[in-house]
């Protein structure tokens, strides 16, 4: 080993001046659920930043105690999502240099949640919904051994648990953020995509586009494909999971041919529950 | 709440809405507004262009040619080197109508045009993030539009005039005798315009999201069908372009009428060779 | 200024309580629900958005999948070889006994493992692992992991509070009977009684200024296992990744996987100069390359050249980088340059490296065909923490348990990478089974004394009051900058005394705390709570490491150098807090079995 010097005394703070590269005109809805407002704040950038680490500028040196709600910082967890310039965003993965430059940069709470607190939603919705998907139980596993799944099977599946829950999806779609009304019944892309792998999973024992379309109002989708258009993990949410459940209920409570084999199934069972 | 002194309340900002957020429409300050306009453009001058020539009874064949609105021509007005049947039910009517809805009903319950023209039409939602206008909304749950899971329906026909475009498209290398030329396998300017328009709309069926459901989507257990994933595996490899196939089939069937319509009307001369 | 109405709390009663809803604390509410017993689960973000979701490579079980030759025993010698045999051996064989079985265990519940050939889960090969052993989904295996938890969580007996920080645990007698904490939401205060109480807590990185860890591996647990009187245990050992991303602040943290410096990436100082030639300890020479024309074909031809330097082992990297930055040929921030721009052609790089291209590309605006990555060695995860039963994970004070990263003893000086995960679910299970058994066996409900209550809301309120005062913010920075700089990689006998100078310096700082606003989702708030955890963990690290006069795994002395195998190789530093005092004595290894050894003597035969 070489020998080893002395180390320097300080080391450059992370807001070192001299790496300023300008300032950005934030907009930011303050607000506490009730009542609120956009708030105008001026602020250093620096390169290569992204919005939540603009906000967080503004949190350190303007706004000791505006809320915003975030973890990993790194495109994973997916709890910075807000609405920036009027585009649902992971505030995480929105580079200040991707956005229009001079131009105001508006910053907005999800708005299809309620506001607890500034840029904080209650996104409590989501999870009641992803609670009443059915649990997903599989074919029993034989004592010592294990199950097989071909790759093939598994890969589409694969694709939805790509999902961060940043509930991007669930906020942007129409059907509920813009009708409040709607919520009871339906329950958005985030949770169609658990109801396809229900039905899609290779061991599943269990049929996900009934209650998908019964309990989950699959049928409010009019797939304008916004959910699609919003997920930063760019799951194809319309178009391998939601139409393909459209098309497998259309299998189901639409074709004639199911129709009349659905009456010999029922037929049959009510034989057999006779017989014994 | 605190606001310091550096930062100021701006007295025009959307009034909340009752979540406690901005209201407003949208706080989308990009040119969201474009693409349904665009469409909506496109859309109704094929529809105003459709609508005349469906009903614009001449000029619509030109042998070898055919244009794609009218096949299978099923009248009995129809010119016998492609009539099909002699339907007579009422003399006046253009034999465009007789076919009309095979193709209006698997573009009208196609999933990317659904999406078009809801976006668009109905604005709901006219862009992303931004609010639509309506009171209500029910979606595809309720007559009339839970018919659109009828879409699969139209898609066997569309697979059959398909088949009878492709048939056309064979027809169109077989030239009549004219003008003391012999006729027979030859090749035209027109016999290119009408093999690729078929080719198109073969696309734009083979990329469809139900076909992509029957061929292979519905199966859980894609490693026993290894024929029907290797289907499913190039038709999800189309469905993307979906949306492409869609406008440029669209564009393809108007311009094939055009051409067959400006060579049947003497406007312009076809250009072809006779082997 | 919040009003007088936040003294009032709402209350709830369990058997079983978890604090930390990451990995273990899923898995161990899983398992304790089952029994029957109630269970409250407390976490400090969303559900679903613990940093086990970071956790990419896969989780470490001798399934034998992949490689027939593989089973527990080859995972256990493994993982106390990793450990350098300062683990708790009986923690690593349990480890290694059960992690097929709670992998298959995920399968049942949804989880979605990439296969083999023949329809089984595919194992990766992964570095101090003999066979490949990792189960994986690509490169997001935790947030596979996570979200399986999560969904099957959701159909069990476990009523899950979010947002909740936790900010101290309650005691009757020696007995931890519940928690008391805060909904960030809404300010207001919430008790939870429990008959047990398990940590789940996660790990401590944010006492260092780079780190891996998100914002909220603040230590929580290690610090309240300590305040409620329970033992720490190898403190001194943080792993750290050589080559995180220093720079610019958005990638901070950001780890660069070994493979961009295995597909040609090298190491340079602010002179350009390619350094790690200069790194190459005795024991490592006859197996690394001592020139650059050598290093460099062996990217193409493994069989008749040495491997560059750059692929040392994690720790000398660091140190190497360590002390360039030390000489004063360092980057501009604080670690060194990182170069595949200049090695690679674009193309080459984006097809290697894609998921590398993508992230710092999107992440922070950084083209890493075009431009060095300015790197340095990045706090992980930390070995230490409180000290647990091998069987139950039961801690040292009665009714409460500790399970995960804030856990110690299983990984020893050193963490292999894939044995996170499997750790997770292998005491998450069998913590919620000990604590449910507990609770249950309990003779009587034990009652929270009221009395308590109303001084830690007092205390966690008081930073409100004050009009001027330190700023938390400003504290915790300080605490990072010293424990980069004076307990970092290398550690000095002279700094760490430096460094517990200023630690008990921010520490008298910190009684003085001020914040301003409302207390809904304020931040400022969670960092003045935090503030106190971290202090005392950077203080217990920085004692453990002060006092264990050898270099070992995650702990590297300047001072002294050498692994001492006759003493420090038999004692484990426990750390206990006594008022104000944070105390440390040392205490024997388990002894391991004899034919458990004959394990580690086949191999040197």
């Amino acid at each position: 080993m070489t020998e080893l010097a002395d180390r320097p005394t300080a080391l450059p703070a992370a807001t070192d001046k001299s790496d300023v590269q300008g300032t950005a005109e934030m907009r930011v809805w303050r607000g506490d659920g009730t009542t609120g407002q956009f708030v105008d704040y001026t602020v250093d950038v620096n390169e290569g930043e992204v919005v939540l680490d603009v906000i967080h500028r503004l949190q350190a040196e303007q706004a000791g105690d505006l809320a915003v709600r975030w973890n990993c910082k790194a495109g994973k967890c997916g709890s910075c999502s807000m609405e920036i310039n009027g585009k649902p965003r992971l505030a995480c993965m929105t580079r200040m240099e991707t956005l229009p430059k001079g131009e105001q940069v508006t910053v907005a709470p999800m708005r299809a949640f309620p506001v607890i607190r500034d840029l904080v939603t209650d996104v409590s919705y989501n999870y009641e919904k992803m609670k009443s998907v059915p649990e997903l139980k599989l074919a029993e596993r034989k004592e010592g051994e294990v199950h097989r799944m071909a790759q093939e099977d598994i890969s589409r599946l694969q694709e939805f648990h790509k999902c961060i829950e940043c509930f991007m999806c669930q906020n942007v779609c129409h059907v509920i953020r813009d009708h409040d009304e709607n919520k009871p019944a339906f329950a958005g892309p985030r949770v169609f995509l658990k109801y396809a792998e229900l039905d899609m999973h290779p061991l599943s024992t269990q049929h996900g586009e009934k209650v998908a379309y019964d309990e989950g109002g699959l049928g409010y989708c009019n797939i304008t494909k916004c959910c699609s258009e919003v997920c930063p993990e760019d799951i194809h949410i319309t178009d391998n999971a939601i139409i393909p459940m459209k098309e497998r209920i259309a299998d189901r409570k639409f074709e004639p041919i199911v129709w009349l084999g659905d009456i010999r199934s029922a037929r049959k069972d009510a034989k057999q529950q006779k017989k014994r | 709440m605190s606001v310091s002194e550096a930062a100021r309340p701006v007295p025009n900002g959307p009034a909340p809405t009752p979540r406690g957020g901005p209201g407003g429409k949208t706080l989308r300050k990009d040119r969201w507004w474009l693409q349904p306009l665009v469409t909506v453009v496109v859309l109704v001058l094929f529809i105003a262009y459709s609508t005349w020539s469906a009903f614009n009874k001449v000029n619509y064949f030109h042998d070898p040619y055919l244009s794609p609105f009218f096949s299978p021509c099923l009248a009995a007005s129809c010119p016998e080197q492609v009539r099909w049947a002699s339907l007579n039910l009422m003399p006046w009517i253009s034999p465009a109508i007789y076919i009309l809805v095979f193709p209006l009903g698997f573009r009208m319950t196609c999933y990317y045009y659904r999406k078009a023209y809801y976006r668009s039409f109905w604005q709901s939602p006219p862009g992303c993030a931004v609010a639509e206008p309506h009171k209500k909304y029910t979606g595809e749950t309720r007559l009339p539009l839970i018919l659109q899971n009828l879409h699969r329906y139209f898609l066997y026909f569309a697979v059959i005039v398909n088949l009878i475009l492709a048939y056309d498209a064979v027809l169109a290398f077989r030239f009549p005798a004219e003008n003391g030329h012999h006729g027979g396998f030859g090749f035209g300017v027109g016999t290119a315009v009408i093999t690729i328009n078929a080719i198109l709309l073969a696309m734009y069926t083979a990329s469809c999201h139900s076909c992509r459901h029957l061929i292979g989507g519905r199966l859980n257990h894609f490693s026993k069908h290894p024929v029907r994933y290797k289907l499913w595996g190039i038709v999800s490899k189309l469905n993307p372009h979906h949306p492409k196939f869609a406008w440029i089939s669209l564009f393809g069937v108007a311009l094939t009428d055009v051409y067959v319509r400006l060579v049947a009307s003497g406007t312009i001369t076809d250009y072809h060779w006779i082997f | 200024m919040p009003g007088t109405a936040l003294t009032e709390y709402e209350t709830h009663d369990y058997d079983v309580l978890v604090i930390g809803a990451g990995g273990a604390g899923m898995r161990a509410a899983i398992e304790a629900s089952k029994t029957g017993a109630t269970v409250g689960l407390a976490c400090k973000s969303l559900l679903g958005k613990a940093h086990t979701v970071m956790a990419e490579g896969g989780m470490a079980a001798a399934m034998g999948n992949v490689w027939d030759e593989d089973n527990w025993q080859v995972h256990f010698r493994d993982t106390m070889r990793g450990g350098k045999m300062l683990n708790n051996w009986r923690m690593a064989q349990l480890h290694a006994q059960e992690a097929p079985e709670r992998v298959y265990e995920l399968e049942d519940w949804g989880a979605l493992f990439d296969r083999t050939e023949d329809g089984r889960i595919l194992q990766r090969d992964f570095g101090g692992h003999k066979y490949a052993r990792l189960a994986h989904i690509g490169d997001r295996t935790g947030l596979e992991l996570i979200r399986t938890l999560q969904h099957h969580t959701m159909h069990r007996q476990v009523e899950v509070h979010m947002e909740v920080k936790i900010v101290r645990l309650l005691k009757e007698g020696k007995r931890v009977v519940g928690a008391i904490g805060y909904r960030r939401e809404q300010g207001t205060f919430i008790v939870l009684n429990a008959k047990a109480v398990i940590l789940a807590t996660g790990g401590a990185g944010k006492i260092y200024k780079f780190t891996s860890n998100s914002w909220e591996g603040t230590g929580d647990g290690h610090a309240l296992a300590l305040w409620a009187g329970a033992d720490l245990i190898d403190m001194e050992f943080f792993q750290l990744h050589p080559t995180g991303m220093i720079w610019p602040p958005s990638a901070r943290g950001l780890l660069v996987t070994e493979g961009v410096r295995g597909d040609g990436g090298v190491l340079r100082n602010s002179e350009g100069k390619r350094f790690m030639f200069d790194y190459i300890s005795e024991f490592f020479r006859a197996e690394t390359a001592d020139t650059e024309a050598e290093g460099d074909r062996w990217y193409d031809d493994h069989v008749n050249n040495r491997r560059p330097p750059e692929l040392l082992p994690r720790d000398e990297v660091a140190r190497a980088i360590n002390a360039e930055f030390k000489a004063g040929r360092g980057s501009p921030h604080g670690g060194v340059f990182l170069d595949i721009a200049s090695r690679r052609s674009a193309e080459d790089i984006k097809r290697r490296l894609p998921s590398m291209y993508h992230q710092f590309k999107h992440l922070a605006g950084v083209d890493i065909t075009s431009e060095a990555m300015e790197v340095g060695p990045t706090a992980h995860y930390i070995m230490g923490g409180i000290r647990v039963d091998a069987e139950t994970q039961a801690a040292t004070v009665p009714g409460l348990y500790a399970v995960g990263e804030c856990s110690g003893g299983m990984h020893g000086a050193n963490r292999l990478g894939g044995n996170s995960l499997s750790d997770l679910i292998v005491f998450g299970r069998r913590a919620g089974l000990a604590a449910a058994e507990y609770a249950l066996g309990l003779a009587e409900t034990p009652k929270t004394w009221g009395g308590q209550i109303a001084p830690i809301v007092a205390e966690t309120l008081a930073p409100f009051g004050r009009d001027t005062g330190e700023n938390p913010y400003t504290l915790h920075k300080e605490l990072q900058e010293v424990m980069q700089s004076l307990v970092g990689i290398i550690r000095v006998s002279s700094e760490m005394q430096e460094a517990l100078d200023k630690i008990a310096d921010l520490k008298e700082r910190a009684k003085n705390i001020s914040i301003e606003g409302h207390v809904q989702y304020n931040a400022g708030w969670g960092e003045a709570t935090d503030v106190a955890a971290l202090l005392d963990v950077a203080e217990c690290v920085t004692r453990a490491a002060y006092t264990r006069t050898e270099s070992r795994g995650g702990h590297t002395r300047d001072d002294f150098p050498a692994t001492d195998k006759t003493y420090w190789g038999t004692v484990n530093n426990s750390l206990h807090k006594v008022g104000d005092d944070i105390t440390i004595t040392q205490t024997p290894l388990p002894q391991m079995p004899a034919e458990l050894q004959a394990l580690f003597e086949e191999v040197k035969a």
